[in-house]
């Protein structure tokens, strides 16, 4: 298809937000030689003003300029607002715990930020490509700079695993996505996902077998990147030897993504066989439910603990997505988005409490947490109850939405088992629970340093909006369930 | 100003206040709580005082949109039967505080905060109108709860507090699902709408569907009751849990099952439980005699006590399940009785422990001797928990038993083994514990009442006496809201015996 390549403002206004984290990600590299080591925060600094500015640019761009852009490969939608938005805060939650983090560990700061960046700016693409092109484009920036923050620590074996693994399943999935593309772009001519869409409901259908193969291909490259049941092995393993805040932002800011992908892929391009996917999706989120909370019963490790935990829950979003309906995606974005608070705060307490070296990680380091540090435990645990679903959280919230779309959809099966799943799931967030109430304060507890305000703040500010998405969830359910009906 | 939501918010905005106390000065948490608790009882006074005792529906009526899309209303109304239980649940808060006064000494500051944060989730399970409010109210009360088990417990609290959550979690999120569907099928999760949409039959199950739909949130109902064989939970944590936390268990939050089954069961799913009626029966028969038996055996006071409460709710939900008025009448006024009568055992056997460290029966005996006004108090409560005539079970047991031989007469001969079985379990600790010689241990340590602990178990022993001679005062707004409920059943049964009530058909 020919598209035109005038650029005009509009496209530029649109394009704004990753314009800014690029700019400010290479000053950032730029800078590094230049500024003395000591003042390590101000790259901390820095990243933290380029995603305030550019979250406040991505809702610009979409009060003033939504719409298509750079000839239909971007789509400046509601959707694409709404993940935008969310990458960068969760951009945010991230940067604020590592100022500290970075400091104790005596590691250098300016790669790590403009890394960082990098990864959101792939992300931003992402969320906002209606091509399938561009979309590998995001995928592809994101993923690499993620791979190198698993390894940030490139002294510690763990770490180096952690990469070495990430990268290299990780480019397998990203190979499988590619020969999806190739694949649709054979049977249909086209990339951009509403030709697509057009192509595969319009008279002259290509064969199934490509359609349903291509579909298949881009589901194990998207699965891989949302760690969904069976493609979720790396995810404990990355989790645990990443950089504790790398491991909150994999978690959630990658994912998420991938996620928005994931709708807007499936929802649009592949929406006319719909009920070809719907049984492959349906079988993959009871098996990521399934093997996320029962493997989570068995870890000590809290960082892997989490990380079952989050293969868990991008089950409970497949759900949403098997829905196939409007109510599923906005579920789904609510989903991720109080996913993305609670999640990235409970990491946030690990990072605080994990010490020099990152030594204290398991269950039993956060003994008497709430007798040391009443304020730090009582934030984890609003973490933890809404990652149980208990109401007046975002989690809450998150999956009754998500397991009404699934009713709406006749789904009875799945939300019964979905539901007994996340009765399961309480056990090993209570373990959690116990330990910083019940029993007596550990080494680890002890020995905690008092919360800096970088890490006051990474605790405070999700847990409000937690509590925030678990009372008023009207604001953001009705964005969302605006935005849902996605560009066709 | 709304007085229901005024009794519903003051232990929330109580909780709030607690969480800023300073952590230090336990004396401010405790006096905060009581005062607080005090205050609100005298509110949920008022509710009785403003009562309209003729009408059957709902009164202080609180209706507010919370979230738009879904439709969800924070809708909160109470009725004769839920009147009661808001009251007992305010009624024992202030006693709770009082017997944790001087027991609670660790962490007192959370402790209290909890205790405020669980009577407000209690109280919002009983007044909630719409199902999703319900819900949210009845996940509440499991969060502060499972604190006061697992934090202030004994050795295996932690156990204890984690089976406890599960337990309840499991069933309750099959009644999340239920009633999801239930709000994909009306639009509105407004209980009264639902109702309505039943009774002008635009709202129709197929029988395999309502059976699906009573299940789910029968059994949530029935692990909270807790019905045999669901009821293993229950002697771990009230064994486990600190008195306060053990009155509050079986004296309310038990009810939260019953007063499901009563308000939500029967009314939405009346054919699937007339079909069950049966089955339910024989296991809460069972439960009787099962409970009993097991008290009867057991060498810990807190552990008899755990199993009587499973023998005292079998008669329960075999009155609710007589579908007679008086069965249903007597196992209301079960719930209120079992409040407080097991209420009050749990207390004095918390005063014991407080004394003497140890909840073995063999530890004790003697102890009328060293303490003659706390065996005094314990004596009239086991005479009262055994269904001795003037005292409360009384009148609860004998409405069961007669609703049940309504039903089903064999049902009501095998449940009066349960009030034989509980008289030999009650009077044989009572005999173990109090009279014998007194060891030295007893003698130096089980001293009598005092004037803080005469404050918390007076109020209780006048209401045994009050409510085993005047029930009439309790029943009437009783009998209105069953009647209304029974007649939402269809299912009334002819030749119901009234005293002194109108036609319950034509209460509607």
């Amino acid at each position: 298809m020919p598209v035109s390549f005038t650029f005009n403002s509009a496209d530029l206004i649109r394009f704004l937000p990753e314009t800014i984290l690029t700019v400010a990600a290479t000053l950032m590299m730029v800078l590094d030689p230049l500024v003395h080591k000591r003042s390590s925060s101000l790259f901390g600094n820095m990243s933290l003003v380029a995603l305030v500015t550019a979250a406040a640019a991505a809702v610009y761009a979409f009060t003033a300029q939504a719409g298509a852009a750079f000839g239909g490969m971007l789509s400046i939608d509601g959707f694409a607002t709404f993940f935008r938005v969310l990458v960068m805060v969760v951009g945010i939650l991230t940067v604020l715990p590592s100022f500290r983090f970075l400091d104790r560990q005596d590691a250098e700061t300016s790669e790590y930020h403009a890394l960082l960046l990098f990864s959101i700016v792939g992300q931003s693409i992402m969320v906002s490509a209606n091509d399938l092109i561009v979309i590998f484009i995001g995928l592809e920036i994101s993923s690499i700079a993620s791979y190198i923050l698993a390894g940030y620590f490139r002294d510690d074996k763990r770490a180096n695993e952690a990469a070495l693994k990430y990268f290299l399943l990780g480019s397998f999935a990203t190979a499988f996505f590619l020969y999806g593309i190739a694949l649709i772009y054979g049977a249909t001519g086209s990339t951009n996902l509403s030709t697509v869409h057009g192509a595969l409901g319009g008279p002259n259908a290509p064969k199934e077998v490509f359609v349903g193969l291509s579909a298949a291909l881009m589901f194990v490259g998207l699965g891989f990147k949302v760690s969904a049941s069976p493609f979720q092995i790396w995810a404990p393993d990355v989790y645990q030897g990443a950089p504790t805040p790398i491991s909150a932002f994999l978690s959630a800011g990658p994912k998420a993504a991938a996620f928005a992908v994931f709708l807007r892929i499936f929802m649009t391009a592949f929406e006319p066989i719909g009920p070809g996917w719907e049984p492959l999706i349906w079988g993959s989120a009871l098996l990521s439910m399934t093997i996320g909370n029962f493997a989570a019963l068995l870890q000590s490790n809290v960082k892997r603990l989490l990380a079952y935990s989050s293969i868990a829950h991008a089950g409970y979003v497949l759900v949403a997505l098997t829905a196939r309906r409007d109510s599923g995606v906005a579920a789904a974005m609510f989903y991720l988005a109080a996913y993305a608070l609670m999640n990235i705060g409970a990491f946030a307490v690990v990072s605080h409490l994990s010490g020099k070296g990152e030594q204290y990680q398991s269950v039993e380091d956060f003994s008497g947490l709430a007798q040391k540090q009443p304020l730090t435990a009582a934030m984890l645990t609003i973490f933890l109850l809404s990652l149980i679903g208990v109401p007046l959280t975002g989690g809450f919230f998150g999956k009754f939405y998500i397991f009404k779309a699934a009713l709406e959809s006749h789904l009875v099966w799945l939300t019964v088992l979905g539901l007994l799943n996340s009765a399961v799931a309480a056990y090993y967030y209570l373990r959690i629970l116990v330990m910083m109430y019940m029993r007596d304060p550990s080494e680890a507890t002890a020995r905690a340093e008092p919360l800096s305000p970088g890490l006051r703040a990474a605790l405070i500010l999700p847990a409000a909006g937690t509590l925030f998405l678990g009372i008023f969830p009207n604001w953001v359910l009705d964005f969302a369930g605006r935005s849902s009906t996605l560009l066709k | 100003m709304n007085l229901l939501l005024v009794v519903l918010l003051l232990p929330l905005a109580g909780f709030l206040v607690a969480l800023a106390l300073p952590r230090s000065s336990e004396n401010a948490s405790r006096t905060w709580a009581l005062t607080l608790s005090l205050v609100t009882f005298v509110a949920s006074l008022g509710l009785l005082f403003y009562f309209d005792r003729g009408a059957a529906g709902d009164q202080f009526t609180v209706d507010l949109l919370w979230i738009a899309s879904p439709e969800i209303h924070f809708h909160i109304a109470a009725d004769g039967v839920s009147l009661w239980l808001v009251l007992l649940t305010t009624f024992l808060t202030p006693i709770c505080v009082l017997i944790s006064w001087n027991f609670i000494r660790n962490r007192a500051k959370e402790f209290y905060a909890f205790l405020l944060l669980l009577e407000f989730g209690l109280a919002g399970v009983f007044i909630a109108q719409d199902l999703f409010l319900f819900y949210v109210f009845w996940e509440i009360s499991l969060v502060p709860m499972y604190f006061l088990i697992g934090i202030w417990g004994h050795e295996r609290r932690i156990y204890a507090a984690v089976k406890f959550f599960l337990y309840t979690m499991a069933g309750s999120v099959l009644m999340l699902a239920a009633i999801i569907y239930l709000y994909n099928r009306t639009q509105t999760f407004g209980y009264a709408e639902i109702l309505d949409q039943l009774a002008s039959g635009r709202l129709t199950f197929t029988s395999s569907e309502q059976m699906l739909l009573f299940l789910a949130f029968f059994i949530a109902f029935a692990i909270k009751v807790p019905l045999f064989p669901l009821h293993t939970w229950l002697p771990d944590a009230h064994v486990e849990a600190p008195s306060a936390g053990s009155v509050m268990l079986a004296s309310v939050m038990l009810k939260m099952g019953t007063f499901g089954i009563l308000h939500y069961c029967l009314p939405l799913f009346p054919s699937a439980a007339r079909q069950c009626a049966p089955w339910i029966a024989v296991l809460a028969i069972i439960g009787i005699i099962y409970g009993a038996l097991v008290a009867m055996v057991q060498p810990n006071m807190k552990k008899l006590v755990a199993y009587s409460s499973v023998s005292h709710l079998g008669f329960v939900v075999l009155g609710i399940f007589s579908f007679t008025q008086l069965g249903m009448d007597g196992a209301v006024y079960q719930m209120l009785n079992h409040g407080v009568s097991t209420g009050a055992l749990f207390l004095l056997v918390g005063l014991l422990y407080e004394r003497r460290h140890s909840l073995e029966i063999v530890d004790y005996g003697g102890v009328a001797t060293t303490a003659p006004w706390l065996a005094t108090a314990f004596l009239i409560t086991t005479l009262a928990s055994i269904g001795l005539p003037v005292l409360n079970n009384f009148v609860g047991e004998f409405l069961v038993l007669q609703g049940a031989a309504l039903a089903n007469f064999t049902w009501a001969i095998y449940a009066a083994i349960g009030v034989i079985l509980s008289a030999c379990y009650m009077l044989w600790m009572y005999q173990r514990v109090f009279y014998g010689e007194a060891s030295g241990e007893v003698r130096s340590h089980v001293f009598d009442l005092k004037l803080r602990e005469w404050a918390a178990i007076v109020p209780l022993i006048v209401m045994m006496f009050w409510m085993g001679v005047y029930s009439k005062s309790f029943l009437d707004p009783v009998g209105k809201t069953n009647a209304r409920l029974l007649d939402q059943t269809h299912v009334n049964v002819p030749f119901r015996v009234q005293l002194d009530r109108p036609e319950a058909g034509h209460a509607r």
